[in-house]
């Protein structure tokens, strides 16, 4: 789950990690509440998941409380590469000496965690990245033994930040680090991190992916997850605990395991058609999580045709066939049913199907037969 | 001959007590694969159909002499389960659990190489390992695996690991080996350990591999099947027609920037010298080709 700049700042402060003084405010007379309290001059920023906000206009600065008032107004409702501002974040402005550059991540090839961080931050980091990779000082770091003051001491002065910076920029990467593995960040990004005229430093910005395995964890992460929006189908799949990404084509899909779902969807590309969705159910879905994908796929006008792709592991077949009666039971499915049905509990599961085959439920061997039956049906 | 687990291995479940375990756990025996005792804690001294349950997995090695275990519990208590096994005794750990926190993977992870470098984790959120018709560690079906060889199977997605399986099984082309070894964003074994192991396999004359996209793994093995592979290698890679950008379902099935992308990964191990097949069903059909030429 990707956050938005202002929930970023305040999980980043649970770690004492510095941040300007502000507020996120959702209207008008919010931002200018928030704005005198914070005190002049200050930012306006639109609060999008999204890069490159600033350059489509969407971060402002306002002397008083009819500039506020006025970006407020004019960002509020903005569309920034499609995404709608729906929240503001205001903070008082801050006087930039130096933009530096911070984050952690996982690397994934080493199985360690991986830290980055530059003297050259700023919008223009990933072509400082591509031009000269150097100006960038990564560490791989031991998740057992994590990050200490002493190696971040090291790190500071290896990566050519200013020395009136270093120690400051040391304290705040170690708590960054405990942001990332403490808080179960998948990245905990700062960019820019500034160092102000008056010699401080602090994150100005703030890019956090947050786990969602570890959501058992933090209860807290409840307030992120209201603020989430998403296609109307995806919202309705992720409240019934399915995996779905709306795509726009007409076959409606349904697979267990990602990998199975992905490769159903190139195999129903290759024979000639185009998937309308990605959607996994998961290992060891029952009946009720089955129908509740049915449900799901027949809520997208587009879906002529649905292929439930299954090859049962720790997902049993039969309880997919009762999954698929119960769903034909409680709602009416407009699109014809290709399935294709293997591994545990195939036979029971076929068998339970069997006397309820006609035109609008179709079994097929193969996956490749299933396929090309549910791509005429859909082109037809 | 298989890889890492056959006829000998004795293999406990760390979660035979609950659903999944129970199921699957009972599933392995019923297919000869020797189950030996089952671990929940408070519950030693009862059974599950006739199999021993003990309180810790050290009681249980102890008791039974075991060396492989097979951890069905829940994300919250795996890394957990995890590294009792290897403080236990085992040296042989099937993961299946989807959904341990990337932080908890990427501790035990490296705790297990530091402190158990003997130890081999396989996942987690994997399907486990079938050596067929000798032993079968996780939730894998194994009417779909057909004994005998020559091909041994590695595979990154669960289903499609049994989609891989059934292919060659309908064809009659048998499996020396077939390792899931999970999707997750830390892995206990990766593609270039199973590929080592099947190189070093007299019985087994070529290997499937099914990867997809997200992370290098995929482009990592085909370095290294360049420089050390003899045996012929058959390869899919799920995800061409996944929209970028988009995490679709596993961690690990991330594609950012080109890197990751199924076209990247296809056309490295084409380099390297593999059989790359569009789907799961020319891949098998690729297979039977080779083995029928060996």
């Amino acid at each position: 789950m990707d956050l938005f700049e202002y929930q970023g700042k305040q999980y980043f402060s649970q770690f004492g990690i510095p941040v300007s003084p502000g507020g996120a405010a959702d209207t008008v007379d919010e931002a200018v509440a928030v704005a005198d309290k914070a005190g002049y001059p200050v930012v306006v920023k639109a609060q999008v998941k999204v890069g490159g906000r600033g350059k489509a206009g969407g971060i402002k600065l306002a002397d008083n409380a009819d500039e506020v008032r006025l970006h407020a107004g004019n960002i509020l409702g903005m569309d920034i590469k499609g995404h709608i501002v729906h929240h503001l974040w205001i903070e008082r402005s801050s006087d930039i000496k130096k933009e530096y550059y911070a984050s952690f991540t996982l690397d994934r090839p080493n199985k360690t965690h991986l830290g980055m961080l530059s003297a050259e931050g700023g919008v223009e980091i990933e072509e400082v990245a591509a031009r000269n990779p150097d100006a960038i000082s990564m560490i791989s770091i031991d998740p057992v033994r994590g990050l200490d003051l002493e190696t971040a001491r090291r790190w500071v002065v290896e990566a050519n930040l200013d020395e009136v910076a270093r120690e400051q920029a040391a304290v705040l990467l170690v708590q960054l680090y405990e942001c990332y593995t403490k808080g179960d960040c998948d990245l905990a990004e700062i960019n820019p991190l500034i160092l102000t005229t008056e010699d401080k430093v602090h994150a100005l910005d703030a890019k956090v992916t947050l786990d969602e395995n570890a959501s058992f964890r933090h209860p807290e992460w409840e307030a992120f997850r209201a603020t989430e929006t998403e296609d109307p189908r995806e919202k309705m799949a992720k409240e019934k605990g399915l995996n779905y990404i709306g795509l726009d084509g007409t076959v409606g899909i349904i697979a267990n395991g990602a990998g199975l779902a992905m490769s159903t969807l190139d195999v129903v590309n290759q024979v000639g058609g185009t998937a309308a969705n990605f959607l996994d159910i998961g290992g060891g879905a029952n009946a009720d999580v089955m129908a509740a994908a049915m449900e799901v796929i027949n809520s997208d006008p587009k879906v002529k045709a649905i292929f439930v792709n299954i090859f049962g592991g720790i997902t049993r077949v039969d309880e997919v066939a009762k999954g698929v009666l119960e769903a034909l039971s409680r709602v009416n499915i407009s699109a014809p049913i290709v399935l294709r049905l293997d591994g545990t509990n195939a036979v029971e599961g076929r068998a339970i199907l069997a006397d309820h085959l006609n035109d609008r439920l179709i079994t097929e061997p193969t996956m490749l037969d299933a396929a090309r039956r549910a791509v005429g049906l859909a082109n037809a | 001959m298989s890889i890492f687990v056959d006829e000998n291995t004795k293999v406990i479940v760390q979660g035979l007590t609950g659903g999944q375990g129970r199921f699957h756990g009972l599933r392995n025996r019923d297919y000869g694969t020797k189950i030996v005792g089952g671990v929940t804690p408070g519950k030693g001294g009862t059974d599950v159909d006739g199999i021993p349950v003990f309180n810790s997995v050290k009681e249980a090695v102890e008791a039974t002499g075991a060396t492989a275990s097979f951890v069905s519990v829940p994300p919250k208590f795996a890394a957990a389960a995890i590294l009792e096994a290897a403080e236990g005794g085992i040296t042989f750990i099937v993961c299946i659990t989807e959904g341990i926190p990337a932080h908890d993977e990427a501790v035990t992870y490296n705790r297990l190489v530091e402190e158990f470098p003997g130890v081999r984790l396989l996942g987690p959120n994997c399907p486990g390992i079938i050596s067929p018709g000798k032993c079968n560690i996780g939730i894998t079906s194994g009417d779909i695996a057909l004994a005998g060889g020559p091909v041994g199977i590695v595979s990154r997605s669960g289903t499609l690991t049994y989609q891989a399986l059934h292919e060659l099984s309908q064809q009659g082309i048998g499996q020396t080996t077939c390792v899931g070894i999970g999707g997750d964003p830390v892995p206990g074994t990766n593609f270039i350990d199973c590929l080592a192991a099947f190189e070093a396999d007299p019985e087994t004359k070529a290997v499937m591999m099914i990867g997809e996209i997200g992370g290098s793994e995929e482009e990592r093995a085909a370095e290294w099947i360049k420089a050390n592979m003899t045996k012929p290698v058959v390869s899919y890679i799920a995800g061409v027609t996944a929209p970028p950008g988009r995490k679709m379902g596993h961690a690990g099935a991330i594609i950012s920037g080109s890197k990751g992308t199924a076209q990247a990964k296809m056309d490295a191990l084409a380099e390297a010298g593999v059989h790359v097949c569009l789907n799961p069903t020319e891949a098998g059909e690729k297979m039977v080709e080779i083995v029928k030429g060996l």
